[in-house]
């Protein structure tokens, strides 16, 4: 009789995604709509969030096409002063508040915690509440905007203007309000993202083996604990101002308008690195895994990463040359915003040397990869033309900073992204975007991009100022503006494109498989898209590219599958040191949400709205953190 | 190309929660701690920037009277030794010494924040007064804002930690929660100084 | 090909002579700024050009490469990192180069308090009140949205803003300058060649930020002189009865709430000073050319020119409007 092969003991997985049902049961959520509000997977949390996002980003598109169609001939009579001056200040707000650093933080909900090997992200209710913070923010911004009480000051709103004297009415306050929402949502997500970067990580995985965009999230995240506060005085201070007549921003009474403009740029100038630094992190992934070789000078990049997180804190003056500062300091701030231009040279480098020593393959992400380095390299560079102050002096608040910054921004943040859609799109679904379309979207979005902003450069050292809703017929701006308005149209048809190509490839896109790209990082070690439980066994790592071992993947056992676990390690060396049960599926995050917003939109009306929406908040904050009686996640089965 | 996977450990034996850098909602409270602290820095900031704007400062015919605001900061101090009591009893988990002195730190509260009422009736200048008025107000209203809700946070606590046996989870929060009382106290210090102190030193 | 060139060429050359041009410098200040400016170009597009053709070079070779996943030959690694090296100092130096540059340069910009012509500019929303200032309080002149420059000589101008954050800017003479609320900034002009430039406001001040601009003319130290003594005098007299008709109007209407014109009753400070109205070229901060045609458009509706300007628009009888549109343009 033959002897039957001995089987591995049940609830021994052979692949990450083979988890018992027991560990489906207890991962799983709610059917059907509760399910999708009551959701703490940071897998639904971060699609939602990405598709957020990426709504925002389109209606933010739109804007920026009704200004370069009205701006396409000189005294265009497409749109007045006052409905031109709210979709300036509404296109940045849209694109710096609700997509740029949303999106951001949204694509690390969904891969850190599967790239650092674990089965969900720290404070999985806070993220759920993220979430529902950021979208009511983002909701009553845009409802203000289409009932005319939208945002009419720019996107950094500066004081007096803001005030309540040359802005009467609601439009500053819903903006002032909007950024406490986005602030309260960003703040909430970093704090998740630093536990969970130093306390989650798969055993093995020490900070020396631990991926580059697990470094860029870490080091965003300490930036957005910092910076954020910054913003958050400045609306707050704002909003008094204009409502309980303090008078932080006003000269009359002790105050300053240079106050605002400090507070701000503290935050603002973090901001963009904020949006940029993980850019850098998905760049590096894409760079290594279509490269076939880890990414040249480890060491270095990380370094990097970490000084221009430290410098990115020391530049905010040099948006404010122009306002009178002593030159001294101003010159201080020139070598500071120069000195953070190397920490980018040695990335830049240092990817180059990878793609050129590995086998690269050049697929869609990696051609966004490239058009990140023809673009940003180029932002970069009119960067440290704007880092000297005499010459800041001329192309400050013209259309050379409007392209400074969208070379910057696109380039360095938006390209970057697009390639890290295209490479996580088979993890995120499990299919695959369709590459022929990939190409299209890349070339139209690169040549149409160039040909908007490169003559934004010229227009703004002949004068052509920022945020003039026309200009006179005779300045000679007429050609290069018609030019811009084309190049806007090509940018609007490659979105057209890419967002074709996420339809058909959801709907019929052939099937991704666990690692289409062959990549080396943990993510790609289990399902396409994973099981709720991630990974049915926690990974050890053995290196910093785990997945290019030939061996099979070693994994521990061990935590439970009847209530929800997950492993915590140390922070440096990631050796595992206890369990900690995490909470099930809850609708208070939500109800929190909707409770934080009735305070703080009643309170764009009256103060007494702080007093009394804080209630139903304390209400709803209580019942979340009060332990129910089958959700034992929240206590220890093991006391000592 | 869905990789095996091979068994070469097993983590069934690990406590499952731990105490200070252990416990992942320590690096919660942490994360708020830094966050705070920063606006908290961003304040002084700005109260000190303001400060050239003015002739003579405080520009107020005095500055916030010392006998509110230097109560409040004693028994502020005072109550830092319940907290580390209690964060230790929670450490060597301490049943009865917890729920003890958890209603030590509940009446803390309560006390602090009744001086904390009497202290805005005698800061001497109100919010909308001018520059000045405006940030000892922001300073003033944003540590109230904190040491209400970690009073609040302790309620529930409370309750807690008297309707139910303490397991070591709760044991975790009771840390966490004096981890955050200590900041409560401690930047407190700072702006009393600021307050209190700094506009007497120029003058 | 080549049509298209010459038509850029053109244009570029149109612009570069254009009145609003950081890239046309006609003032000591602005040249020195140009200067900054081409030391940029040379070393920011050779640094250009030199990363994308080693972008270039990688992508070719790594398309010949034989490696396989994960090989990673250590001898060209340790190459590698000396370049990096290299390359650190590279970009090092050049940064050096530029920091020192450009703060030499802007040690340059720094008033130097010994100006023979001083101004004081007042922005408000939207347009430019100038005085003329001077220790003789009778030589001192106010006048609205035009300066004018002596030549060759430096000219000190503080700038002050009566409502919210402006900013002065005439790039063909220098950088620009924010005019913040309760805070007094300064700078200086050297102008080194004659002609008319354009200035405009740089800091999103409100609706009519697009129409808040202003025109400088550089003239020779005659033209100079002899424009100032006529800026001190009082508006000329009407000669005729219509012009008669149009002072009066003025005087006994809502125009005397916000202007002035000095020889008659109206003395506000709220809106632009008239007094010379007719030696200016340009009405509404530079919105509209100085003429009958849109003088009378202006008058008779400010708001629908420049939307949202200070300026109410308010009936006017066409007898009244004639004469109102003859008396100011005689404002010379």
């Amino acid at each position: 009789m033959a002897t039957r092969k001995p089987q591995p003991a049940p609830d021994v997985p052979q692949h990450f995604s083979d988890g018992s049902d027991e560990l489906a049961r207890t991962w799983a959520d709610a059917p059907g709509f509760w399910g999708w509000l009551t959701t703490v997977d940071h897998k639904r949390i971060g699609r939602r969030y990405i598709c957020t996002g990426m709504v925002f980003f389109v209606l933010a598109g739109i804007l920026a096409l009704a200004m370069r169609t009205q701006l396409a001939r000189p005294e265009n009579g497409l749109m007045g002063p006052d409905r031109y001056n709210q979709l300036f200040s509404m296109h940045g707000t849209t694109m710096m508040f609700l997509f740029a650093v949303p999106i951001m933080e949204a694509v690390a909900v969904y891969v850190v915690p599967l790239m650092c090997g674990t089965r969900n992200i720290a404070f999985p209710r806070l993220n759920a509440f993220s979430y529902w913070v950021y979208l009511f923010g983002g909701v009553m911004i845009w409802i203000a905007f289409a009932m005319n009480v939208g945002p009419e000051t720019g996107w950094f709103s500066y004081v007096p203007l803001a005030n309540s004297d040359y802005s009467p009415g609601k439009r500053t306050d819903f903006w002032a309000q909007m950024i406490t929402f986005t602030e309260v949502a960003a703040l909430a997500v970093a704090v998740e993202l630093v536990a969970t970067i130093l306390k989650t990580r798969a055993p093995g995985m020490t900070l020396a083996r631990m991926p580059l965009f697990l470094w860029s999230m870490l080091i965003t995240s300490f930036m957005v604990i910092f910076a954020m506060p910054s913003v958050m005085l400045a609306s707050t201070f704002l909003i008094t101002d204009r409502l309980v007549g303090t008078h932080f921003y006003n000269p009359a009474d002790g105050g300053d308008a240079l106050l605002w403009q400090h507070l701000f740029w503290f935050f603002g100038h973090p901001e963009v690195y904020i949006i940029f630094v993980p850019a850098l992190g998905m760049i590096s992934s894409i760079v290594e895994t279509f490269s076939r070789r880890a990414v040249f000078a480890h060491t270095a990049m990380v370094l990097a990463l970490v000084t221009t997180g430290f410098f990115a804190f020391g530049l905010w003056v040099h948006h404010m040359f122009a306002t009178g500062l002593p030159a001294l300091g101003n010159s201080f701030y020139t070598a500071a915003s120069m000195v953070i231009a190397i920490p980018s040279a040695v990335q830049v480098f240092s990817w180059l040397a990878t793609i050129g020593t590995g086998k690269p393959k050049f697929a869609t992400p990696l051609l966004f990869v490239l058009g990140f380095f023809a673009i940003f390299v180029l932002g970069g560079l009119t960067g440290v033309m704007l880092a000297s102050v005499p010459l800041d002096l001329q192309v400050h608040d013209t259309y050379f900073v409007v392209a400074h910054f969208h070379y910057v921004l696109i380039g360095g943040a938006v390209f970057p992204l697009f390639g890290a859609f295209y490479y996580w799109f088979p993890k995120f679904t499990g299919r695959r975007l369709s590459e022929t379309a990939g190409k299209w979207n890349f070339w139209l979005f690169f040549i149409g991009f160039n040909v908007t902003f490169f003559p934004m450069h010229y227009l703004g050292l002949i004068g052509m100022p920022r945020r003039v809703y026309t200009y006179p017929v005779d300045m000679g701006w007429d050609l290069w503006n018609l030019i811009a308005t084309i190049g806007a149209y090509l940018i609007a048809i490659s979105a057209l494109v890419f967002v074709v190509n996420v339809v058909r490839a959801l709907r019929s896109g052939e099937p991704a498989g666990d690692n289409p790209w062959d990549a080396p990082s943990l993510e790609w070690a289990t399902a396409s898209p994973p099981p709720a439980y991630n990974f049915a066994a926690i990974p050890r790592v053995d290196s910093a590219t785990p997945l290019w071992s030939d061996n099979d993947l070693p994994a521990l056992s061990g935590l439970r599958s009847d209530r929800r676990e997950i492993l915590l390690t140390t922070a440096t060396d990631a050796d595992p040191q206890i369990t900690w049960g995490l909470p099930k599926p809850s609708s208070w995050p939500l109800w929190s949400a909707i409770a934080l917003t009735v305070l703080f939109i009643w309170s764009i009306f009256s103060p007494w709205g702080v007093v009394w929406g804080a209630i139903p908040l304390a209400v709803a904050l209580t019942i979340w953190f009060w332990p129910s009686p089958d959700d034992r996640g929240l206590i220890s089965e093991k006391s000592r | 190309m869905t990789r095996r996977i091979a068994i070469v450990g097993d983590v069934s034996e690990l406590a499952d929660y731990g105490y200070g850098p252990q416990a992942l909602g320590w690096w919660g409270v942490l994360g708020f701690v830094l966050i705070e602290g920063m606006a908290f820095v961003l304040a002084i900031g700005a109260y000190l920037y303001l400060m050239p704007f003015e002739a003579h400062w405080p520009p107020a015919l005095r500055p916030p009277d010392l006998r509110y605001g230097t109560l409040f900061t004693i028994v502020m101090l005072a109550s830092v030794v319940p907290n580390q009591l209690i964060k230790h009893a929670a450490l060597r988990e301490d049943e009865p010494a917890v729920r003890r002195l958890i209603l030590i730190m509940i009446a803390f509260g309560v006390a602090l924040l009744i001086v904390r009422g009497f202290e805005f009736t005698a800061l001497n200048t109100r919010w909308d007064l001018n520059a000045y008025g405006s940030i000892v107000w922001a300073i003033m209203v944003l540590h109230t804002i904190h040491l209400a809700t970690d009073f609040y946070d302790t309620c529930p606590l409370a309750v807690l930690v008297h309707v139910r046996g303490i397991d070591g989870r709760h044991f975790s929060d009771v840390e966490d929660n004096a981890v955050y009382w200590n900041f409560v106290a401690f930047s407190w210090l700072v702006l009393y100084v600021l307050i209190y102190w700094l506009p007497r030193w120029l003058s | 090909m080549i049509g298209a060139l010459q038509t850029a060429a053109r244009l570029h050359a149109a612009a570069l002579a254009d009145v609003q041009s950081a890239l046309d410098p006609a003032a000591d200040q602005a040249q020195a700024i140009d200067g900054i400016w081409h030391l940029m170009l040379w070393v920011c597009v050779p640094m250009y050009l030199l990363v994308m053709a080693a972008l270039a070079f990688v992508v070719w070779r790594a398309r010949r490469q034989r490696r396989e996943r994960g090989d990673v030959a250590t001898a060209s690694e340790g190459s590698l990192y000396n370049g990096l090296g290299i390359w650190v100092v590279v970009v090092m130096l050049g940064l050096t180069v530029l920091t020192t540059a450009s703060y030499l340069v802007d040690r340059k910009l720094i008033p130097a308090q010994d100006a023979q012509v001083k101004i004081r500019i007042t922005a408000k929303q939207w347009w430019w009140q100038v005085e003329y200032l001077n220790d003789d309080p009778s030589q001192q002149f106010m006048t609205a949205n035009e300066l004018h420059l002596p030549l060759a000589q430096k000219t000190h101008v503080e700038l002050r803003s009566d409502d919210v954050i402006h900013s002065f800017w005439v790039p063909n003479l220098s950088g620009k300058r924010d005019m913040i609320p309760g805070r007094v900034n300064q700078i200086e002009l050297t102008p080194r060649r004659a002609g008319k430039y354009r200035g405009t406001c740089a800091e999103f001040c409100g609706l009519q930020h697009a129409k808040m601009s202003l025109l400088v003319y550089v003239d020779e130290e005659k033209n100079f002189a002899s424009w100032r003594s006529a800026q001190l005098g009082a508006a000329p007299s009407p000669g005729s009865e219509v012009l008669e008709h149009g002072k009066r109007y003025f005087e006994t209407t809502t125009c005397a709430m916000c202007h002035t014109i000095n020889g008659t009753t109206a003395h506000s400070l709220a809106g632009p000073d008239l007094t010379h109205l007719a030696s200016r070229s340009t009405i509404a901060a530079g919105a509209l050319p100085l003429n009958a045609g849109s003088l009378a458009a202006w008058l008779s509706d400010p708001q629908r020119q420049k939307p949202g300007t200070n300026m109410p628009t308010i009936d006017i009888e066409p007898d009244d409007l004639n004469a109102l549109v003859a008396y100011l343009l005689s404002l010379k």
